[in-house]
């Protein structure tokens, strides 16, 4: 069986399965049944400046967007940082760090954006016996109207000058949590690496309404009839965070910096795909807030089981294998042609690709009286959209048109010659290829 | 206490009122919101979708199983009503496993179609229970259409003449409407008087009249309805019953299958409905089915549906035939009855094994004998007392792709009508159709 002991930062855990700083992971009560579960680490719930603890509203705190049967796709929150006094986070962390020596445990810490603040609170976070320390910059609601939060992940200058503070006044790893609510996540990120940060963790939520109350005509969750926009998270939010860690990793500034992906996390399947994409573990929030701390039992033998048919004994065996593979879609190679291919066994001729292509697409799929559905090779573009409307997974599928053979549509013989749009006669600024 | 299934003879209470309560609920119970929301998430939303083509009355299934998807069965209940005004019947009662559900992709695909019975009956109750009814009439006409027969066919053809406009008058020759809904059709696929509720909810739209009691034959003439209205629409159903042609026939014990279920719809009490103790009932439709598992349920020890054919020949759906066997009640294959043996009262039946060659059951000569204190026949009905003028197909009333008889301004369909299925769906479908064409033709 594969080995997912994971060294992050110099921090050993049993699998890369973080919990993500978040509502699960605010009290030692949550954490040790976290542990019990299986989890790897815990990023603590964000720890706040000593005093009086923020306060949380008293209406709903989270709204959601489902799929079929009500499957949770996208959660929101506008919960802000944890509720509960300093003191009594840190004696907790203290008690489950010295239970669970095995288990990573990373404090994280959200302090006005003055070196006093952070002075103050990081030799404290330091007597806990800790891992390391995760920099809040990237909850978009409620901190960041304070000047916390995303409101200090936005401007890179803030993050360099923070993450520098945390360098010089503590000793152990300094994680910076990025927030995904900026135009190119590189700067950020860039921005962390020239503060001496040891790794970037993302994303943080998206900014959200996910629904409106047409009754009240209010924004969901309703607090007395009004909503503010809140943190959206869950599977919904991976593609989003797939890219941006992906742009981090190739990026020639950052690429090296390690990455704890977080982003809709649910199987062992999403786990691996960070990783591939260099990310060094990943953190969990909405699969654990949606399932129960369990689901980290499917990420561990799945990935397992998938590590162990690959022949990886290791994550670093496979970690960071799709970065360079990830490309700008200038340097995509125009002559590479597919075309779809229905598997008449497996359809069930529900139609949908038809209505699909026919409607929005190229009318490249022929319908019979009998309902055989097939591809018209002289019409179709490739262009996917039939493979992901089809709800027989495997059904239809991408097939490459061998070097040699004519491609029906465009009457040319498909070359096996990598040519891009740099090199291509219809772009203006082409370079010649030779 | 209940006489219990081993009293010979037929007679009544043999079970207690509360095991009666229990046999003769919901076949399908009702979907709750939740269970709604699951079963309509499983629709793929198929393109010009196998389930609509197989619905006779062309339902947008998709549609409106996404409008129940959205959160709005009142909207999914009209799209079903538009096109089938008896919706809420025929989700109770339509063979979906010979139709819609038969050919729904995740059918073909897993062996478990959508629900979509289930789900048109959901609909449909939503907006029943609040008494909506979300049709209106178009500007009075000043034309008067007569409807013989107030039952599937004759109501979806007055309700939909309403909607244009005309005034309708239907002539019932029972004191209730509703036909085979109301009185043919197993008690637990319409409870909690569905049926009348259903007619009621229907004469909503206003401009339609019913008077009980007449019929053809029964003060009223063909040649009379034409003089007095502009057009006419036959919906008479079948009255005769198809003979045995078995010794014995005459015997106590023996009855129409038809008239067993009419009296069980109408029993006050069911307790009080009398039931042999070994029930036999000769045929293979949906009649025979509902006779036997009816008697089942009524407390008869043994019951036997009898048929002349093989299985695949049934009529009777095979879910129909599982549903039988699934109560208790023994299906026989290729036996026909011979004569029926008892002094005066029914004792046994003689079933003579049968082969079937080129289409044509010939008996082999091997007989056996059941018990049968009673016997049913639901071997088929046929149309009775029709008006002479009107030109015949095989034994029903010869009528156009609309529904236009031999006889000019009169129309004719469900069950007494050439073509269909003898089903309440294609009864409406027909007398949807035969409304719009009269409609075209009064307008036009």
């Amino acid at each position: 069986m594969a080995d997912l002991t994971t060294e992050f930062l110099g921090i050993k855990s049993p699998n890369p399965f973080w919990l993500a700083s978040a509502p699960p992971t605010d009290k030692e009560y949550n954490v040790r049944r976290a542990f019990e579960a299986g989890w790897g680490g815990v990023v603590w719930k964000t720890l706040g400046a000593e005093g009086p603890p923020v306060v949380n509203v008293n209406g709903p705190r989270y709204g959601a967007i489902w799929g079929a049967d009500r499957r949770l796709l996208g959660l929101n929150n506008i919960e802000l940082i944890t509720d509960r006094p300093l003191d009594v986070n840190l004696e907790e962390m203290t008690r489950v760090k010295k239970d669970y020596p095995d288990r990573a445990l990373i404090a994280s810490i959200m302090v006005p954006c003055e070196e006093a603040a952070w002075k103050a609170i990081l030799p404290r976070v330091a007597e806990t016996g800790c891992d390391g320390i995760e920099l809040n910059f990237g909850c978009p609601h409620g901190m960041a109207e304070r000047g916390m939060g995303s409101a200090v992940g936005q401007v890179p200058e803030y993050i360099q000058m923070v993450t520098e503070w945390c360098k010089q006044y503590y000793d152990k790893p300094v994680i910076v949590k990025l927030t995904p609510n900026i135009t190119d996540i590189r700067h950020p990120a860039r921005a962390a690496k020239a503060g001496n940060a040891d790794a970037v963790s993302l994303i943080n939520t998206i900014n959200s309404i996910t629904s409106v109350n047409l009754d009240a005509m209010s924004p969901e969750p309703m607090i007395g009839g009004k909503g503010t926009h809140g943190g959206y998270c869950g599977p919904a939010v991976k593609p989003i965070a797939m890219n941006m860690v992906a742009e981090i990793a190739r990026d020639p500034q950052t690429a090296g910096l390690p990455i704890s992906a977080i982003g809709g996390v649910t199987t062992w399947r999403d786990a691996a795909e960070f990783i591939a994409l260099g990310a060094g573990n990943v953190q969990v929030c909405t699969a654990a807030m949606t399932y129960g701390f369990k689901v980290v039992e499917e990420m561990i033998s799945g990935l397992s089981d998938w590590m162990d048919q690959k022949g990886y004994s290791s994550i670093e065996d496979f970690r960071g294998m799709a970065v360079p593979n990830v490309t700008d879609w200038q340097y995509l190679d125009l002559n590479y042609v597919t075309k779809a291919k229905i598997s008449q066994d497996d359809c069930i001729k529900c139609g949908r690709c038809y209505a699909a292509c026919e409607d929005t697409s190229h009318q490249a799929i022929a319908m019979s009286a009998d309902r055989t559905f097939t591809v018209k090779d002289d019409e179709c573009v490739a262009c996917n959209l039939c493979v992901n409307v089809c709800p027989v997974e495997g059904c239809i599928t991408m097939e490459e048109v061998a070097v040699g053979a004519v491609d029906e549509r465009t009457g040319k013989v498909v070359s096996g010659e990598y040519g891009n749009w740099t090199q291509h006669p219809n772009n203006p600024a082409a370079t010649a290829a030779e | 206490m209940a006489a219990g299934h081993q009293v010979s003879g037929v007679r009544s209470e043999r079970l207690s009122a509360q095991e009666i309560a229990e046999n003769f609920a919901d076949l399908h119970a009702p979907f709750d919101a939740h269970e709604a929301a699951v079963a309509a998430d499983r629709c793929y939303f198929c393109f010009d979708a196998p389930c609509m083509t197989a619905c006779p009355t062309s339902i947008d299934i998709p549609q409106f199983i996404r409008e129940i998807q959205g959160g709005h069965a009142e909207s999914a209940a009209k799209t079903i009503l538009e096109q089938n005004i008896l919706g809420g019947m025929c989700a109770r009662v339509c063979p979906t496993e010979t139709l819609c559900e038969e050919v729904c992709v995740r059918e073909v695909a897993e062996g478990k179609p959508v629900e979509i019975g289930r789900l048109q009956r959901y609909a449909t109750d939503m907006l029943m229970e609040r008494d909506v009814h979300p049709f209106t009439r178009a500007t009075a006409t000043g034309k008067r259409v007569a409807v013989v027969g107030a039952g599937p066919a004759g109501l979806a053809a007055a309700h939909r003449l309403a909607v244009h406009g005309h005034e309708v008058t239907v002539y019932e020759a029972k004191a209730k409407a509703g036909g085979l809904n109301e009185f043919g059709i197993a008690a637990y696929k319409s409870t909690n008087d569905f049926a009348a509720r259903e007619v009621e909810w229907l004469l909503q739209i206003g401009g339609i009249s019913i008077e009980y009691g007449r019929g053809l034959g029964m003060g009223l003439t063909l040649e009379g309805l034409r003089s007095d209205f502009d057009a006419v629409f036959l919906s008479v159903g079948l009255q005769g019953v198809n003979a045995l042609r078995a010794e014995g026939e005459g015997k106590d014990g023996v009855r129409d299958a038809v008239d067993f279920i009419a009296e069980l719809r109408q029993a006050e009490d069911l307790t009080a409905l009398p039931v042999g103790r070994n029930v036999v009932v000769i045929g293979g439709g949906m009649t025979a089915v509902d006779a036997a598992v009816q008697s089942k349920l009524l407390g008869a020890e043994n019951v036997t549906i009898a048929y002349r054919r093989g299985r695949d020949a049934m009529g009777a759906s095979r879910f129909e035939q599982d549903l039988a066997a699934s109560k208790g009640v023994k299906l026989m294959f290729n036996v026909m009855p011979k004569a029926i043996h008892g002094n005066g009262s029914a004792v046994e039946i003689e079933l003579e094994y049968t082969d079937v060659v080129d289409g044509r059951v010939t008996g082999t000569g091997e007989t056996v004998r059941l018990a049968a204190d009673q016997v049913m026949k639901a071997i088929g009905q046929t149309l009775e007392g029709q008006p002479e003028a009107l030109a015949l197909e095989g034994r029903k009333i010869k009528v156009s792709e609309t529904g236009r008889t031999s006889v000019s301004g009169v129309w004719a369909g469900g069950d007494c009508a050439s073509g269909g299925d003898d089903l309440t769906v294609t009864a409406v479908a027909e007398g949807r159709d035969a409304a719009e064409d009269i409609h075209a033709s009064l307008i036009g």
